[in-house]
């Protein structure tokens, strides 16, 4: 029945050296096309630019601990809201767990030996890391003042700061993604191991593979209008400009083309994990599986159509509003199910309370926080008084920081034994998934009192009587620090002293936790053959 | 399993999941290149819609017979490039020297044509970028109260330089496939490879037919 398939001059008796014993060369990384080194590069990567964005983020928020603009001028003020965002988004939200623990995984869980491109992957890296010099160019040459939506006139008739380096970065890594998606969409459909049925796909999967689909057809779009904006900028076309008879609401509808599903680019692969730890830690299997895989591919194209919810008070014709409120509002039924079906997952399971898990339940307050809120948003009437508040900000911070970073986090932490073969304290990383947990309600929810009772964005000081939820939101920020360094010190710690995990720590069932931890450099020592489903508990 | 001369990336268990692969990724890849032509082309109908008056007349302004030529040389190299990736499939080497060199012939002659029509355009003072002169005569009534006429007629000139210099810019990627399969085909080391390697470069050169077909109908053919 298994059919085994040994690589060229492989002895079939020695046990196969894991991946990372090919040594600690900077060349062995540089020059590496192993999936799971590459991973790393990325890992290290997003990390920095993290904690980059964490720092502005902590300047802003420090900014605010008092009514008036003290610390920072409105100017700079302008260009810290701007970096945290594009440095968020492009740079740390999008790449993080696809990146990351996608390129990892996918290969692993599906049977293969590798992505079906591993040179790609490779590139993908090196493209990622070329957009990331030109937005630290861009901060260095003085920063960018337009935000992280490079709005039009601001960055183009209005814009006195670094908005073109900036916007090289975001173009560049842009295609970093693109090949991601390709060569995780490529790898998906030729690269499963036998008996591994679409069926039988783990769920982490799915996600990505919906993911790699957004990449694939959303980037592009968003690569065209920055090179519109940049030709705008340097050749002196009008696309944009209403002075040559152009549009810059057809900048808003390219931008939020890509930049809506982007949005999904960035929770599909978290739901993806959170499905992967609420189905181990509760020894259930998922409930409805297929009904689960038809919402995330529900999710991905619903994700294209609903685009204009970002302008309803940009101008946009009535009646394109009605349908986008519409559209908007039909997002949040496959994303109701996959909640209700991790719920559902957890009924009388046997339920264990590790750091993976207490991450992933806080993903599901924290996202059906987030994703109820953004049905008042798509309400069209609710929207004209909420638009541009505080209140958006609090939504989307839920679902990026409180959905993306709690699920990545979660999914470290889950795959940190398989990633590097060692266990991490239990006790430190509780507390670190409590302190995410805590902070992160202490600091947004607060902003979505500020934003109801009308304070708006982007601003650098504020009325007094906003002071008391601010200051709030301040502090939460210190307890969300917390939740981030922890992490970064203990896990550090395991790498040498951390005790060895052995191949299944957690008693999971997918096909990852067949081979050993860390994985021989091809991930299996034979091709394994997939008899049963993925979420084989009980 | 057969003893084949020809043995997959270590990644793959045998040819048919590679060549499978590769094919795939090529699509993929299109696919991202249509959306990226897509977002130019939705921007182009928009600002059509809007000025439609004004874009129907200053298409009278571009070279339709060059155009013309220019899209039989491109289809003609579509068809070179399809009996190219034939005579590889059938393991003829001189068959497919032969085609792929007048595929690469009939781009180069495109480009070439294409570039005389720019030079042409710039010569005629229509090229509305870096502040150079933009001479733009117009028998259209300036409408009250909207941008005047030759301003938008720029905003379409703009347009057409950027929708030409992408898929030129495709030409030249394509071409340099293109020659590189050439050195390929003249080495024919592997010809499996080649044939191979050859359809998923046919594949791009028929996107990048495609691309003109669009780039022809709304730039050169709407006049009305």
């Amino acid at each position: 029945m298994t059919r085994v398939v040994y690589s060229e001059g492989e002895d079939r008796h020695a046990t196969p050296a894991d991946y990372l014993s090919g040594g600690w060369s900077i060349r062995s990384w540089l020059l590496t096309v192993d999936h799971k080194r590459i991973a790393w590069l990325y890992a290290v990567s997003i990390t920095l630019f993290f904690f980059f964005g964490s720092a502005a983020a902590l300047l802003i928020r420090l900014e605010l601990l008092t009514p008036a603009g003290d610390l920072l001028s409105a100017e700079s003020y302008n260009r810290l809201f701007s970096l945290h965002g594009i440095v968020m988004v492009w740079f740390f939200l999008i790449p993080s767990i696809p990146a990351t623990l996608g390129n990892f995984l996918l290969p692993m869980m599906v049977g293969a030996r590798d992505m079906a491109f591993p040179k790609l992957n490779l590139l993908s890296w090196y493209i990622y890391t070329l957009g990331g010099i030109f937005t630290i160019v861009a901060v260095i040459a003085g920063g960018v003042d337009t935000g992280w939506t490079f709005y039009t006139p601001y960055s183009t008739l209005f814009s006195n700061s670094a908005v073109l380096a900036a916007a090289v970065g975001v173009f560049i890594v842009g295609f970093s993604s693109i090949l991601t998606g390709l060569n995780f969409v490529v790898t998906t459909h030729t690269m499963r191991a036998p008996g591994m049925t679409w069926g039988r796909l783990p769920l982490f999967v799915w996600a990505n593979y919906a993911t790699a689909l957004i990449m694939v057809l959303a980037t592009p779009v968003l690569t065209v209008t920055l090179l519109l904006i940049g030709l705008e900028r340097t050749l002196g076309i009008g696309i944009f400009d209403p002075a040559l008879g152009g549009d810059p609401l057809l900048f808003q509808h390219l931008f939020w083309f890509y930049s809506h599903p982007a949005v999904y680019i960035m929770i599909l692969p978290a739901m993806g994990v959170v499905s992967e730890i609420v189905a181990c830690f509760s020894r259930n299997p998922i409930f409805g599986y297929t009904g689960m895989v038809l919402s995330i591919m529900a999710i991905a194209l619903f994700g294209f159509i609903v685009w204009g919810h970002h302008m309803f008070v940009s101008g946009q014709s009535l009646y394109a509003g009605i349908l986008f409120s519409f559209f908007t509002f039909l997002v949040a039924v496959p994303s109701a199910i996959k909640t209700l079906n991790w719920t559902a997952t957890l009924f009388r399971g046997r339920i264990s309370f590790d750091a993976p898990m207490i991450y992933a339940l806080s993903f599901l307050e924290l996202f059906t926080v987030g994703g109820l809120t953004g049905v008042f948003l798509a309400a069209l009437a609710l929207d004209v008084h909420l638009h541009d508040t505080y209140f958006v900000t609090a939504h989307f911070h839920y679902i990026m920081v409180g959905g993306a970073v709690t699920a990545y986090m979660g999914g470290l932490h889950f795959w940190w034994p398989k990633l590097t073969g060692r266990l991490y304290s239990r006790a430190w990383a509780t507390t670190a998934a409590l302190a995410l947990l805590i902070g992160l309600n202490l600091t947004f929810y607060p902003q979505f009192l500020l934003g109801y009772a009308g304070m708006p964005r982007r601003y650098h000081s504020y009325p007094d009587e906003f002071s008391i939820l601010q200051v709030l939101s301040t502090l939460g920020t210190g307890v969300l620090a917390l939740g981030y360094l922890l992490p970064l010190i203990y896990l550090s710690w395991s790498l040498r002293r951390g005790e060895k995990a052995g191949p299944n720590p957690w008693d999971a069932k997918g096909l990852e936790w067949q081979t050993p931890s860390p994985p021989p450099v091809h991930n299996f020592r034979e091709t394994p053959v997939v008899e049963e489903g993925p979420y084989a508990y009980q | 399993m057969p003893t084949n001369k020809s043995r997959p990336a270590v990644q793959f268990d045998d040819m048919d999941q590679q060549r499978h692969a590769g094919l795939l990724g090529m699509w993929v890849f299109l696919l991202t290149e249509t959306l990226l032509f897509g977002g130019l082309f939705a921007g182009f109908a928009i600002l059509r819609l809007q000025h439609g008056a004004v874009f129907a007349e200053a298409t009278g302004h571009l070279n339709l017979p060059l155009a013309a030529i220019n899209t039989a040389l491109l289809l003609t190299s579509g068809l070179t490039m399809a009996l190219a990736e034939l005579a590889a499939g059938a393991r003829l080497r001189r068959a497919t020297l032969r085609w792929l060199l007048a595929t690469i012939a009939l781009g180069t002659l495109f480009l070439g044509i294409k570039g005389f029509e720019w030079y042409s355009e710039f010569q005629r003072q229509l090229v509305p970028v870096l502040n150079l002169p933009f001479h733009y005569s117009s028998e259209l009534p300036a409408a009250s109260g909207e941008q005047p006429v030759a301003a938008v007629a720029e905003l379409f000139f703009n347009l057409y330089f950027i929708a030409t210099g992408l898929h030129a810019l495709h030409m030249l990627v394509g071409l340099g496939i293109l020659a590189a399969m050439l050195w390929l085909a003249h080495r024919w080391r592997r010809p499996d490879r080649i044939d191979r390697q050859l359809r998923i470069a046919g594949l791009y050169w028929a996107f990048i037919d495609v691309v003109w077909i669009f780039i022809f109908t709304c730039f050169y053919l709407l006049r009305a």
